[in-house]
């Protein structure tokens, strides 16, 4: 479990999270989702220990990442953005490495690299940026570590890459591990992550399942039954897509995109949603 | 896996086991693939499908065998037959009636159309043959 608890911290004099509260559990696969500037990249280097939080408490399944024990470095795997490998090959790296991850599985390696159809490399420096990508995934994939940060995994992968990715990482998903991933590419990954949890300007505006949500909240297309409260609409060719509170028969499946703007937009209908103390509050329904 | 269906994720995904089984790919009595495997075949959340796996089991067309896996039941075929049906009678026909009257047919119009239908499908499947 990751617990963070009032945490702190800022650039310089520039704040970015006063206060912030985030609990992720073992067996999800978190969607973090924000734009520019959110947040998004700080919050994975708090958890990762490469920062420090200024005040508050930050756990990581009871460990504090700060201090970057071995036995905390060796459960965690970050792939970033951005990264550089080094000029060695596919298997240097794996036998140079692998060491340091107890639960690390050459099979798991195998498969994963044959998925994204991409040989054992010769050299890691000297390969694309999307094959470099798929390595770094492939190997953090198994690396056996129970909690897995990928800050825009997707960024970089070619079409087919997108898919075989979308495979290995539903095929990863386990009861002890907590997965989360920071994306603006929300097609990419759309029935893949959830629960979503969404920052904005170093606040969280909403954490939960899209489960939960679609128990509450009901995304409709074209006419609203009466009564209903529509928290956010737009209107496309004179019909409108609208997110109204209660369940409603006939409700679509939710959309990311979609479900973004309309927290972003009105962030005070969901933000109530996002504390651990009210995760489930019961919602009257005329 | 593409999804167009106005209809919850979990859903869609029964109806595609459904498929499978009458298809005959995952017969009955027979184990069906692990949570783990379904989800990366299908590159969706394993949750969603330990979702699917519930609600096929909450309809007697799946059972869990603890520790050995998920099989089909010896009368799922059956079962998903009737469901069918029933959604068909009591969903697809009030639309497919509604849509009739919208556009002012007349349903004696149609038998025609229907007996029409059913010789080119048998033309189809006598030449397939």
């Amino acid at each position: 479990m990751i617990e963070i608890h009032d945490i702190h911290f800022k650039y310089l004099k520039k704040p970015l999270f006063q206060g912030l509260d985030l609990t992720l559990r073992p067996g999800n696969l978190y969607g973090l989702l924000g734009k520019n500037g959110a947040g998004k990249t700080t919050l994975l280097k708090l958890c990762c220990g490469l920062l420090s939080p200024q005040g508050g408490s930050l756990r990581v399944f009871d460990r504090v990442p700060h201090l970057r024990q071995p036995a905390f470095l060796s459960d965690l795997f970050l792939v970033p953005e951005e990264f550089v490998l080094p000029p060695v090959s596919g298997a240097l790296y794996r036998d140079m490495l692998a060491p340091l991850y107890p639960a690390f599985s050459r099979e798991r390696l195998e498969a994963h690299l044959t998925e994204f159809e991409l040989p054992m490399p010769d050299r890691l420096d000297r390969l694309s940026h999307g094959q470099k990508k798929k390595f770094l995934l492939a190997f953090g994939l198994s690396t056996g570590a129970r909690f897995l940060l990928l800050d825009e995994p997707t960024n970089g992968l070619d079409i087919p890459s997108k898919g075989q990715f979308r495979k290995i990482l539903a095929s990863e998903l386990d009861a002890e591990r907590v997965i989360l991933v920071s994306t603006h590419q929300v097609r990419d990954m759309e029935h893949l992550i959830d629960p979503i949890v969404i920052l904005d300007s170093g606040r969280i505006l909403f954490s939960q399942s899209l489960e939960d949500f679609s128990a509450r909240y009901s995304l409709l297309h074209g006419e609203v039954p009466p009564g209903a409260r529509v928290l956010y609409e737009e209107h496309v060719l004179g019909k409108s897509l609208s997110l109204v509170e209660g369940a409603h028969p006939g409700a679509l499946p939710l959309d990311l995109e979609f479900l973004f703007k309309a927290v972003t937009a009105a962030p005070e209908h969901f933000v109530s949603a996002a504390s651990p103390a009210t995760a489930h509050p019961e919602v009257a329904h005329a | 896996m593409q999804f167009t269906d106005p209809k919850a994720i979990y859903l869609q995904l029964a109806d595609s086991v459904c498929d499978l089984i009458l298809r005959g790919v995952y017969p009955q009595g027979g184990k069906i693939p692990s949570v783990r495997e379904l989800a990366a075949e299908a590159g969706v959340n394993p949750n969603t499908i330990l979702r699917t796996v519930s609600h096929l089991t909450d309809q007697g067309i799946l059972f869990n065998q603890r520790g050995v896996g998920t099989f089909v039941s010896d009368d799922a075929r059956e079962t998903i037959m009737q469901q069918r049906k029933k959604t068909f009678l009591d969903e697809e026909l009030t639309q497919f009636f509604q849509k009739i009257e919208l556009l002012g047919l007349d349903f004696a119009d149609l038998a025609p159309l229907w007996q029409e239908w059913v010789a080119a499908r048998r033309e189809v499947r006598h030449e397939n043959q």
